[in-house]
């Protein structure tokens, strides 16, 4: 029996259980109401949950421990011969013996019979069925693969009997404390209460671990690499994964986040005062009907994924500048060499300023909408104009969370990836002019990661490092725009 | 014979109230928000050096009227207004008028204390720096502490000006936006319900203020409380569904009403 049809069984009973608990919560109160200390459904949901809640821990617990049982009991069956090998060949004698038992129960006999006379006829029969094998399997590992099949099998029909008759004894009890004076509404709240805290620490965990699995890998980076290299080593030139150890190349971080921050820099050029003039006309000026068409707009630009953005750096904005800059220098000089290169930094920066801007003008956009109309009002009730209002009195009350707001979208100009492949190129330089290409630390752990490779080595391990970095980074940033959002709201209310 | 000499003493009072001259005179004027019409056909003058105070209850139009008189209406979406109000002679409705010019001649306070989220001194000073009321620095200095004495806040703060004017006390706040509206010299005062968020102490304080600042302004109060009315206001208007329904001397008013629903609302019977 499956897991599924286990879940669908113990619900199904959650639910006579809820029925049952309902039931006799009214039949108890004889028609009044008033005699229960909560409303009937809460005492149908008490019972369900007793009776749903400790089978649901029952198969959580079991579906992760006992894989484990299974599969030490079957390595203990292997003969000694494969014992005496080496861990990670006994893994992979166990990873054939798991293929096989997947596909023994598809054979039919006459099948199992051949096989189980010719070991070698293995191959062709288990392929016929869909499934590869790696290599000569020992005959062995037939008898291990029943085994493997039989104690699973043995296991799920365990864990079958004894979550049903918890589920169903749970629900017997939970109905035999149902009375009257049974605080049920304050039990099933404070269920509600734990899932809550639950789903919340599976996001804190999860970022734990994160940083855990990234700050490990990194690690055994900086073990090859020293530190110092990599933080101020101004190269950044890698080599090929496979080159073997003794050609490491270089891992210099500064050109790419050189080439972070000036892209970066250029982004929230191109969408500060944009995105902030389009927040300001919008919060102060615009007709409720122009808002109510434009404001939508706008945050469809944000909906566009980034690789679109890239696209239109690629075709459009890049050739675009590279003409311009050819017309212009031919209207100086005469020579009509372009000057900004297709990829390069400043159209980099621009579109990607041009994918920031909904993110600045929607969140500044609220804030200062948020600014109190009595703080409108004191303005323009002692004779301010409109913009004097919003210079003097708007943006000053609104800049802790505008300033939160533009850290925020420098964070996602930092972490952003496609634009800068596209538009920027993947070529790490260290140099200040903006109509070169530059490339970014994502871009990097991208180039770095892709194709074929094992995970052992400093030109993949050094992802690991740039992310790390990069996270710091990004956390800093948004540590800092806290503190400033804090800071200043001290003052200002 | 005691009754000729009230009547005369009456007269007498009209004569020298109607000498008084006419600061701002609305003339039919009705407001509408969007299809609900809020104000009806309202005549009201309102006289020099003079406190009028607005009264009624909830709902009555009082707070819109007030609102018409510096166009603060206007930054409400779906606004309208019909009639014609004047400010010295000059309607303010005219499109020659700079909106802005003469919320700079009529002030307001409001209903809770709104100063800006800056220091004491720069609250006081928005007003003169952006009509660039003070040459200089030291001018600047002197019209803050002319301001803030004239609101009776000057002991108060003259040693924390830069702390920021949300840290003070909810009285106090009041009388900074007092003195706010004050440092641009306006020539009339519009205050809605200014003490309706402040304890009795501070309602006080507010009240002598006013009084006070009749000398120098003219000024038009809403408010809720009847003895407010009393104590502060020479004129008192009664707004009721959105009419005008009496205007009177404030203690004619308050004694012996023209109106039945004056005395009901005075009285207590609704509202």
């Amino acid at each position: 029996m499956s897991t599924k049809l286990l879940l669908a069984i113990l619900l199904a009973i959650t639910a006579v259980a809820f029925a049952l608990g309902r039931m006799r919560a009214l039949s108890l109160s004889g028609g009044k109401l008033s005699t229960l200390h909560s409303r009937p459904n809460y005492y149908g949901a008490y019972v369900a949950l007793v009776s749903f809640l400790p089978p649901l821990l029952l198969v959580a617990v079991w579906l992760t421990v006992s894989p484990f049982n299974v599969n030490s009991a079957v390595r203990d069956s292997f003969p000694d011969s494969v014992k005496a090998q080496s861990s990670a060949q006994q893994s992979l004698a166990f990873g054939m013996v798991s293929t096989l038992a997947q596909g023994l129960p598809m054979l039919s006999e006459d099948e199992l019979a051949s096989i189980k006379q010719d070991p070698a006829r293995l191959q062709p029969v288990f392929a016929g069925k869909g499934l590869a094998i790696a290599a000569e399997a020992q005959p062995y590992m037939l008898d291990s693969a029943a085994t493997l099949n039989a104690m699973r099998q043995r296991s799920q029909l365990a864990l079958v009997t004894v979550a049903i008759a918890l589920a169903i004894a749970g629900a017997f009890v939970g109905l035999r404390t149902v009375a009257p004076q049974l605080r049920a509404r304050n039990k099933v709240e404070r269920v509600i209460l734990g899932s809550l805290v639950v789903a919340s620490s599976i996001a804190i965990l999860t970022t734990v671990g994160i940083v855990a699995s990234m700050l490990s890998e990194s690690l055994r980076f900086f073990s090859v690499v020293p530190a110092s290299e990599f933080f101020f080593g101004t190269v950044w030139d890698p080599r090929f994964a496979g080159a073997g150890a003794s050609s490491a190349g270089q891992f210099g971080l500064i050109p790419l986040l050189a080439g972070t921050l000036y892209i970066g820099l250029v982004a929230m050029l191109v969408a500060v005062p944009v995105g902030l003039f389009a927040a300001i006309h919008m919060a102060e000026y615009a007709t409720p009907r122009m808002r109510a068409i434009a404001k939508p707009l706008l945050e469809v630009l944000a909906g566009i994924p980034t690789i679109v953005y890239g696209f239109f750096a690629l075709v459009t904005v890049g050739p675009f500048l590279r003409d311009i800059s050819a017309s212009l220098n031919g209207l100086a000089t005469g020579n009509y060499t372009s000057f900004i290169q297709a990829q390069s930094v400043l159209t980099a920066g621009i579109v990607m300023g041009i994918m920031l801007i909904p993110y600045v003008s929607s969140l500044s956009d609220d804030i200062i909408t948020a600014v109190p109309r009595a703080l409108r009002d004191g303005s323009l009730g002692l004779g301010a104009t409109r913009s004097e209002t919003i210079k003097r009195v708007i943006l000053p009350a609104a800049l802790p969370g505008i300033v939160g707001a533009l850290l925020m979208t420098a964070s996602r100009a930092i972490g952003e990836t496609m634009i800068v492949v596209l538009a920027a190129g993947v070529a790490a330089r260290m140099q200040l002019n903006p109509f070169e290409p530059m490339t970014t630390v994502t871009v990097k752990i991208v180039n770095q990661l892709t194709g074929d490779l094992e995970f052992t080595s400093p030109q993949t391990l050094v992802a690991f490092a740039l992310g790390i970095t990069l996270f710091c980074i990004t956390l800093a940033l948004n540590i800092y725009a806290l503190y400033i959002v804090r800071k200043y709201r001290e003052q200002y209310e | 014979m005691n009754i000729m000499t009230e009547a005369a003493a009456e007269a007498a009072l009209e004569k020298k109230m109607n000498t008084v001259p006419l600061k701002m005179v609305g003339k039919d004027v009705s407001v509408y928000y969007g299809e609900k019409r809020a104000l009806f056909d309202v005549n009201l003058d309102v006289r020099e050096n003079t406190v009028t105070a607005l009264i009624g209850p909830s709902g009555c139009g009082k707070s819109t009227f007030l609102r018409t008189l510096n166009r603060m209406n206007d930054t409400i979406g779906g606004c309208r207004i019909t009639g014609t109000i004047t400010l010295d002679g000059e309607d303010i409705y005219d499109p020659s008028i700079d909106v802005v010019e003469l919320r700079a001649r009529v002030g307001m306070v409001f209903q809770k204390p709104n100063p800006f989220p800056k220091s004491i001194y720069e609250n006081v000073a928005y007003g003169p720096r952006i009509h660039g009321l003070a040459r200089n620095k030291a001018d600047l200095d002197v019209l803050v502490e002319q301001s803030l004495q004239r609101a009776g806040l000057w002991n108060e703060v003259k040693d924390r000006l830069h702390e920021s004017g949300t840290g003070l006390s909810g009285g106090q706040q009041q009388r900074l936006c007092i003195a706010r509206a004050v440092a641009v010299s306006p020539e009339v005062i519009l205050m809605d319900e200014p003490c309706s968020a402040l304890d009795p102490i501070a309602t006080a304080k507010v009240e002598e203020l006013i009084y006070e600042l009749r000398s120098n302004f003219t000024i038009v109060i809403v408010t809720h409380s009847m003895q407010q009315a009393a104590r502060v206001s020479q004129r008192t208007a009664m707004f009721h569904l959105g009419n005008l329904v009496e205007e009177n001397d404030t203690d004619k008013m308050f004694t012996n009403p023209d109106d039945q629903r004056t005395q009901d609302y005075i009285m207590g019977r609704f509202g």
